[in-house]
């Protein structure tokens, strides 16, 4: 079995397969990329170089977009 | 009134009424209402995507980012590193500069936090942003606020969502009189009368959003709001008579019978 590891997406935690592309991550769970601005660990990520960054354990991910507001 | 165009940052429109695409009913509401009111320019939100519901209804499929200039706010940040935060992220979902910075100090009346508020206003211009500032109607802040390189002034009418109107019209007029800068009243408008006082004070614009969204018909009051502004402007170019103390008939008082 796959090693898992235990990282926080938007607030919530859940455990995904050790050596995860963020890339890869994202996809699964159908963000609309364009429409869509990443954190990881208060960075903001490069959408370009999403394929370069491997998940590590205690990861936190903000994906943000727009809503209505005032 | 053709040529007669609201200009923020180098960039013209051609609406002076910008409104809120928050407290609609749905998002098919929001778009119609914005479309009905004519609006160029919508504040919107950033807030976390919804990850396990990839069905929910997106914004950005409702009003279309490449029609519409959207202007993205800093709501519910109480400090400078939020805002900050918020907005750079903002700028990250696709090129956004020109932002509206809304720093709040007290979650009971949602007046602006100003100190927090011209920190985050040098901070976001040395970054290369516009920044459309939400502030009390103080001029010396306003002042502080145009000197730290802010692109437009929006002083609040009254306390957001309060539909009070403009309580304090000396305030909004002196600070007509000392800058340059757009003015536009953000928060607090009623009723369309309200935003026709806020355009015969001078005022570039008006931002308005639940005065709208949570109008009985809210339709027709984006409507009365678009019709609102440009009386209200026109009003103001035409330069109104002076007040007296004293009638004046109309008629002429020669050769009465």
């Amino acid at each position: 079995m796959k090693k898992k590891i235990k990282i926080k997406i938007n607030g919530k935690q859940i455990m995904i397969n050790d050596n995860t592309k963020l890339h890869v991550f994202l996809k699964k769970f159908e963000v609309p990329l364009n429409k869509v601005a990443i954190e990881l660990n208060r960075e903001i990520v490069d959408k370009k170089k999403l394929n370069d960054i491997t998940l590590k354990t205690n990861d936190k991910i903000e994906v943000v977009h727009f809503i209505g507001g005032g | 009134m053709k040529q007669d165009k609201l200009i923020i940052s180098k960039k013209k429109f051609s609406s002076r009424l910008i409104v809120g695409t928050g407290k609609y009913k749905d998002m098919s509401e929001c778009a119609r209402a914005i479309k009905i009111s004519g609006a160029e320019i919508v504040t919107v939100a950033v807030r976390r995507v919804n990850i396990t519901d990839k069905k929910k209804p997106l914004l950005m499929d409702y009003i279309d980012p490449k029609k519409i200039t959207y202007l993205p706010n800093t709501a519910g940040c109480f400090n400078s590193r939020e805002a900050l935060r918020t907005l750079r992220l903002a700028r990250e979902i696709g090129g956004w500069e020109l932002v509206k910075l809304e720093v709040l100090g007290d979650k009971k009346n949602l007046f602006p936090e100003m100190i927090e508020t011209l920190k985050s206003t040098e901070t976001l211009t040395k970054e290369g942003f516009k920044v459309m500032v939400y502030c009390n109607d103080d001029p010396l802040m306003a002042k502080r606020l145009e000197d730290a390189g802010a692109s437009a002034i929006m002083p609040l009418a009254a306390p957001i969502g309060s539909g009070l109107g403009i309580l304090n019209k000396l305030n909004i007029s002196i600070i007509r009189k000392q800058t340059k800068l757009p003015l536009i009243i953000d928060a607090g408008l009623g009723q369309a009368s309200d935003a026709t006082i806020a355009m015969e004070l001078g005022c570039d614009g008006v931002l308005v959003n639940t005065a709208i969204a949570k109008a009985k018909k809210p339709f027709q009051m984006a409507e009365a709001f678009k019709n609102a502004v440009i009386a209200g402007r026109q009003s103001f170019l035409s330069g109104r008579i002076e007040k007296k103390l004293m009638a004046i008939p109309s008629s002429p008082t020669k050769g009465i019978i």
